[in-house]
């Protein structure tokens, strides 16, 4: 899903004005040491260590609250139309209940925010973005709605305040199964569906994630949520996982973090994520930033998002990178010691010559300089569910 | 900064349940339990000795010579420590100089010496193993030794009991 918030762990406010989420006395009676997060207070972590956790999750399956994410439904008759017309991807030739990554720009070609977008079954678009986003990702909906409504079109926004669970791993599957009726090996990568959940009607599981695990993401009313917590942590190879194993998680799968890693200063282009531009979308150049990213594509960027794997101490965000004559060539947005590879990685921007797989370049860690070589992400083989 | 935010305010409302796998021994107390044969031994004087900085580094001095380490409350908030990026020996440190910094999964943390003086040595044990620092950080996790150039310089860092004092205050 899109990564959550663009603010760093560091990003404290007095506890008053932080927004709590269904699960707040959940993660407390179960050890989560509380942060604030994207205006949110979240658990960082519980009673396991961050490299446990990280871990447990490549190896078994954790449940991470991640309520604090815009849960929006679109509806209306001219829902897909309104929506392609704030994002780069082809929502028309989603299926019922597929989903795809996609990216809201502006007119310059900067992302605005990353969003899943699923076309359910149930005549509405549902659409997962950022809670760091939150306040421009509803004024730019809110505003093209009235902007459509004005001109006869029929569209609505509904904000939903379902709770919303992640539960990922390789265990996933065996530990849902056993609470739903549906067939999971029915739902792959990027597919969703309605189904009641060990007891819980109404959830709409859909088969993604931010770990690079095969996983599924559950919006269940929020009434219910800890109760689903709860049921879901009575298995025993289901443990909690905080905001710090998520985030070592997604870098290793090579997942972007918003305010990290892609802002509005940032052009999909430049942040290697091409792929999410649809193909009718580039023909048409109909949506927003067009003219700006399809030129990118045929210049070719000045910088590019690549991944880094270097030795000495580990790259974080704004670590220096520094190219071959010593020059400055980019800078790190998001990296951390691999706990799966037991090797720093990080991602970052790099002039487009330096970009290539296997460029030797070196990046400065407390003004000393250390290896480092461009290689490809994800850094950890991910696991999606792919099959039919 | 941002790392020592985490350090010091982002996980000091946290309670100190160590994060250790459960199961396994159960959690140290919050002091060294010194087995009472040695009470009066040069590890109690040691112990009686160890100052610390409000940035939770502790030093002990012992003919002359500092040994630095970070306290059990920063280890924590911490987490696993993965890499120790420590001073070479030779480097002339001023008082709360940054002499290195401890990484963990999610942060790096700098660190600062308590005092004025020259690095004498480095423990070499943290490059293969620097989750020592977890594991003990008031003996086999220290991470420097140093000369003490201004010895009244001690006198103006925490007691244990100040420090006690002091991380209760930054936990509320």
């Amino acid at each position: 899903p899109p990564p959550a918030g663009c603010e760093s762990l560091s990003a404290f406010r007095s506890p008053e004005s932080l927004k709590q989420t269904p699960l707040y006395d959940f993660h407390r009676h179960h050890g989560g040491k509380m942060v604030a997060f994207a205006g949110w207070s979240l658990p960082v972590q519980y009673t396991h260590s961050h490299l446990e956790s990280h871990l447990h999750t490549r190896q078994c399956c954790s449940l991470f609250d991640v309520s604090h994410m815009l849960q929006t439904k679109v509806l209306g008759r001219d829902r897909v139309k309104f929506l392609e017309s704030l994002v780069v991807g082809d929502i028309a030739e989603l299926k019922p209940n597929q989903g795809a990554l996609t990216l809201f720009t502006n007119e310059k070609g900067g992302i605005l925010d990353d969003l899943i977008v699923t076309s359910t079954s149930e005549q509405h678009l549902y659409v997962v973005s950022n809670a760091g986003c939150m306040d421009k990702d509803l004024a730019l909906m809110q505003d093209r709605v009235k902007e459509l409504k004005a001109a006869g079109c029929d569209v609505d926004l509904e904000v939903s305040d379902n709770a919303l669970l992640a539960l990922q791993g390789p265990a996933m599957t065996q530990v849902l199964q056993a609470g739903v009726s549906d067939d999971l090996g029915k739902l792959p990568f990027m597919s969703s569906a309605m189904m009641g959940v060990f007891g819980v009607p109404s959830c709409r599981v859909t088969r993604c994630g931010y770990t690079g695990e095969d996983g599924v993401e559950i919006s269940v009313p929020a009434g219910r949520a800890t109760e689903l917590a709860e049921l879901l942590l009575r298995v025993p190879t289901v443990q909690l996982a905080g905001l710090a194993a998520r985030d070592s998680l997604r870098l290793e799968a090579g997942l972007c973090l918003y305010g990290n890693d892609i802002d509005e200063s940032t052009t999909p282009v430049e942040a290697s994520l091409i792929w999410t531009l649809g193909k009718r979308r580039r023909v048409a150049m109909d949506f927003p930033g067009a003219s700006v990213i399809m030129a990118q594509i045929k210049e070719k960027p000045k910088r590019k998002r690549v991944g880094l794997i270097s030795t000495g101490p580990p790259v974080r965000q704004h670590t220096l990178i520094v190219g071959p004559q010593g020059k400055a060539v980019g800078e790190v947005t998001s990296g951390c010691p691999s706990p799966c590879l037991l090797k720093n990685i990080g991602m970052g921007y790099v002039e487009a010559e330096h970009s290539k797989l296997g460029t030797a370049l070196t990046v400065e860690v407390r003004k000393k300089s250390h290896p480092a070589f461009v290689t490809k992400m994800p850094f950890v083989p991910t696991h999606y569910y792919t099959q039919k | 900064m941002a790392t020592l935010a985490l350090r010091r305010v982002g996980l000091s409302r946290l309670s100190l349940a160590r994060p250790r796998s459960p199961g396994l021994s159960p959690p140290p107390p919050a002091w060294p339990a010194w087995p009472q044969a040695r009470s009066l031994s040069a590890g109690a004087l040691l112990l009686a000795a160890r100052k610390f900085t409000d940035k939770h580094e502790w030093i002990s001095v012992e003919n002359g010579i500092g040994t630095v380490g970070i306290s059990n409350f920063a280890q924590e908030a911490l987490g696993d420590v993965v890499y120790c990026s420590l001073p070479e020996v030779g480097t002339k440190l001023n008082k709360q100089d940054e002499f290195g910094a401890l990484e963990s999964v999610k942060a790096a943390s700098e660190l600062y010496s308590p005092l004025t003086g020259e690095v004498t040595e480095v423990n070499t044990a943290l490059a293969d193993n620097p989750g020592l620092v977890n594991k003990s950080c008031y003996e086999d996790g220290w991470l420097m030794k140093m000369t003490v150039d201004n010895p009244s310089e001690l006198d103006e860092l925490m007691s244990e009991d100040a420090y006690e004092k002091y991380v209760k205050s930054i936990e509320e």
